[in-house]
């Protein structure tokens, strides 16, 4: 790893400087040990997969949580934030995803609400007004400060929380994922703004999913992975795959070709055929079918679309074009409901918003799907539920002191392993499993993918999205690539190997 | 150790009930002769009879409460909706020579009817429930007063009667009627998975969208019930007084529902109801109306003792009590424990 740059800069001291910071929550090491430095006037990229540590970083650094050890020196002063006002006071400031202000008050009263003008200890609206129009002017905006929030873009939005981001003497600026609702135009009035503030000795720390732009306006990359600090990189020294390989954490190189037998069966007939299915601004059309007893992964990096292919496919989110097939039947026009009936199942990625009841027992969510299907008029007798809970709490050996037990009290694994309970209770003929081992300890992630092998032994058909591509090429008979919300390649039998997915990918 | 387990388990369960065993304990150590029934002409008499008498109204409009609230939604037009079935009832017994069950149809239908406009305004428009039924709310009483011109309609009906104040195997009608419409209500929610549905969709819609259950059908249709059964109520008290009273009959009746559900342990962000206990709810609520009426205090201070024991019953189910107090006594706590792990 020639191309670290923190040896370089002994001359200049850096604007801001972590050391050895570390957090964990109850058992989980979110970050351990990282070390960072950036200078004035650097645009740093902080990458990572989910879970990798990014947002915990940037809250550890603006006091929402409280580290376990390590020291933030800014400006060469060590600092302890104890919330993000605090921070923002202390000089970093942060602008999240999701538009932090209030959307039904003024831009004035937004860019305001931490410090109003006051005249004799009234709020003096004229000189808000005035400052207001200053800070607008600061990046860029000309817009009129007394009209409602949301009566603009979001990306007008965006830059009065840069605004207001800006108002308190930052000299650190937080930027976390703030392109990720923006188009091309208001991307490039972001870039300009952020370039314009480099210049002036911001350091500036920017979150985001999108290497081009990566390329495009950082200086420097720094890579997190399951909390640790992989390196920081100059951009300019840095290539795509390699980039790609530090994030997922396998080199091109190290990567021998996977012992998987990835046997295809060609001639099987379809069970779900997807044709030239797509919906506008949100997955371009494509093509996939899977047969009984296949296992097709989606891979790819986040935001790239994978479970935006598993919402279509399943048919949550209803496409505007194209048509879906499940064996003899044409899903496009059914409800959830029917499709369910006919033999479709899915285990969404947010297993706590999406998949969970949290309140209702384990049997209660186990019985769940097949009860919606068949109707509340005609209840399974609770007996019945009693051994198909019971029989599949051995069968997935799912730890819970008793089935009437709230859902919401058992572990992470425990939980997706009661969700993927509640579709094999329906015997689905497909199931859709988006990143099923996310967030699971190592013993429940081996017992899913074993589950998820012995279904397709069965002759169940499985689309599979995961981050983990060793998971993917471990089971997949055949790998769907997925970027920037198209499908770019589908790799098949041979051909599925971490450096293929991997290349395919950066390219 | 067994004993504590069950204690535990049920905890949820026992504090409504152990609540109105203490009120109705403490009232009859105030006021003599209020635990006495005598059987008169085939008939019960006594205070308690008489709490399970007025009891009915609130017992049927929080059923229909507990439902909607269930769904993440609340219901704030039952009291309107009251006044406007009873408007019917009346009008409709007074200016037709229609079969008095036919009136009783078409005011239960009311009812519904203004259940499904609440339910349209909260499933298919998506307004916020407590805004939705805010309106009808408002505009109920003012409907009612159509109905009856401004007038207090008065009539005369034998079966309404009957309904109103006759008995039945030595119990009130209407209590048999409440009873009848409770057990029913149990039986579809809990032997059918229409309880569950409901519930899955107010704790969690998106999880429940996702398995395939119709959410929108199902809230609509809470609402449905919940019209219904204030419908029901609205007859119960109009045959009470014989009339039809547009202004005050089931007047802030819809926030003693509300209470009720909550002091059997419900949340009003959804999910888990507790049908049978909302009902010791209402018979809480009911216990400390008559009480304070029969202990000869003054009128005046009514309302704010009330409020004073509700608030008592509801800190101590608050989870932060029950925090506050196993801490002043550590050794309970310690034996909880103890029986909580095996």
């Amino acid at each position: 790893m020639s191309n670290f740059v923190e040896g370089a800069q002994v001359v200049t001291r850096p604007l801001l400087k972590i050391d050895n910071l570390s957090k964990s929550f109850t058992g989980v090491q979110a970050l351990s040990g990282v070390s960072l430095q950036i200078k004035s006037g650097e645009i740093r990229a902080l990458l990572g997969e989910n879970g990798a540590g990014k947002s915990t970083l940037i809250k550890v650094l603006t006091g929402v949580y409280p580290r376990d050890g390590g020291d933030i020196l800014l400006d060469g002063n060590a600092i302890n934030a104890a919330d993000s006002g605090h921070a923002q006071r202390l000089g970093i400031s942060t602008v999240y995803q999701e538009v932090n202000l209030i959307p039904t008050l003024s831009v004035m009263e937004n860019l305001t609400l931490q410090h109003q003008e006051k005249v004799f200890g009234l709020i003096s609206w004229k000189k808000a007004e005035i400052r207001a129009k200053a800070l607008l002017a600061q990046v860029g905006l000309d817009i009129d400060p007394l009209r409602q929030l949301d009566t603009y873009s979001i990306a007008i939005q965006q830059l009065v929380a840069i605004a207001r981001a800006l108002s308190t003497q930052a000299k650190m600026l937080i930027l976390d994922e703030p392109t990720a609702s923006l188009d091309s135009d208001e991307i490039k009035q972001l870039f300009d703004l952020m370039r314009r503030l480099k210049a002036e000795g911001m350091g500036i720390i920017f979150v985001t999913h999108f290497l081009d732009q990566v390329y495009s306006i950082t200086d420097s990359i720094t890579v997190l992975r399951n909390g640790e600090c992989i390196g920081t990189f100059n951009t300019a020294e840095l290539t795509r795959s390699d980039l790609v390989s530090h994030m997922v954490g396998k080199s091109l190189e190290e990567l021998a070709p996977s012992a998987h037998d990835h046997s295809i069966q060609r001639e099987r007939k379809a069970l779900l055929a997807l044709n030239n299915v797509g919906k506008q601004r949100y997955l371009q059309p494509l093509n996939l079918s899977i047969a009984a007893g296949d296992i097709v992964g989606v891979a790819g990096l986040l935001g790239s679309g994978r479970t935006e292919l598993c919402e279509l496919a399943y048919g949550s989110v209803k496409p505007d074009q194209g048509e879906i097939r499940l064996g003899k039947h044409s899903l496009t026009k059914f409800s959830l409901r029917r499709a369910i009936q006919v033999g479709m199942g899915y285990c969404p990625e947010d297993r706590k918003q999406d998949g969970i009841v949290a309140e209702l027992s384990v049997r209660e969510n186990m019985i769940l799907a097949l009860q919606a299907s068949r109707g509340w008029w005609s209840p399974i007798s609770l007996s019945d539920q009693q051994g198909l809970v019971e029989d599949m709490i051995q069968r997935l050996a799912i730890k819970t002191p008793d089935m009437d037990k709230p859902i919401g009290e058992l572990s992470g694994g425990n939980q997706q392993k009661v969700i993927l309970a509640r579709w094999l209770i329906t015997h689905p003929a497909l199931l859709i499993l988006d990143e099923p081992t996310r967030g699971i300890d190592i013993g429940a992630h081996h017992d899913i993918i074993q589950i998820i092998k012995e279904l397709c032994e069965q002759g169940m058909g499985l689309l599979v999205a995961s981050s983990e591509l060793e998971e993917l090429v471990m089971f997949a008979h055949r790998v769907v690539v997925m970027k920037d919300h198209h499908k770019v390649s589908e790799l098949l039998g041979e051909d599925i190997s971490e450096q293929a997915i991997l290349r395919t990918i950066a390219s | 150790m067994k004993k504590n387990d069950f204690l535990h388990k049920h905890q949820k369960t026992l504090a409504p009930l152990l609540s109105l065993v203490l009120i109705i304990l403490v009232t009859a150590s105030v006021t003599p002769g209020f635990l006495k029934i005598t059987f008169v002409d085939g008939h019960l008499f006594g205070s308690l009879v008489d709490i399970l008498h007025r009891g009915t109204p609130t017992a049927l409009v929080a059923l229909g409460m507990a439902v909607v609230i269930a769904t993440r939604g609340i219901d704030l037009s039952v009291g309107a909706v009251i006044a406007i079935c009873g408007a019917v009832t009346a009008v409709l017994t007074v200016n037709t020579d229609w079969p008095v069950w036919i009136v009783i149809l078409c005011a239960l239908g009311t009812g519904a009817l203004c259940g499904l406009w609440n339910g349209i305004l909260v499933s298919v428009f998506n307004i916020q429930p407590i805004v939705a039924t805010l309106i009808l709310m408002v505009a109920g009483r003012g409907i009612a007063q159509m109905i009856t011109e401004g007038q207090i309609v008065t009539f005369h009906s034998e079966v309404l009667d009957a309904i109103g104040n006759g008995y039945f195997l030595a119990f009130p009608i209407r209590v048999w009627i409440a009873i009848g419409l409770i057990l029913l209500t149990v039986i579809v929610m809990r032997k059918t998975a229409l309880g569950l549905f409901i519930e899955s969709v107010g704790a969690n819609v998106r999880a429940s969208r996702l398995v395939g259950i119709e959410a929108r059908l199902l809230v609509m249709s809470a609402y449905v019930f919940s019209g219904f059964c204030a419908g029901l109520s609205g007859i119960i008290l109009a045959a009470d007084i014989r009339g039809a009273d547009a202004n005050n009959a089931g007047l802030w009746l819809e926030l003693d529902a509300i209470l009720a559900v909550v002091l059997a342990g419900a949340s009003l962000a959804g999910g888990r109801i507790y049908l049978l206990l909302t009902v010791v709810g209402v018979l809480i609520i009911q216990t400390l109306t008559t009480a304070i009426l029969t202990s000869g205090l003054p009128v005046q201070y009514n309302l704010v003792v009330k409020a004073t024991i509700i608030l008592a019953v509801l800190l101590i189910q608050s989870p932060k009590t029950r925090q506050w107090l196993s801490g002043l006594f550590p050794k309970k706590e310690g034996d909880k424990k103890g029986s909580t792990t095996p």
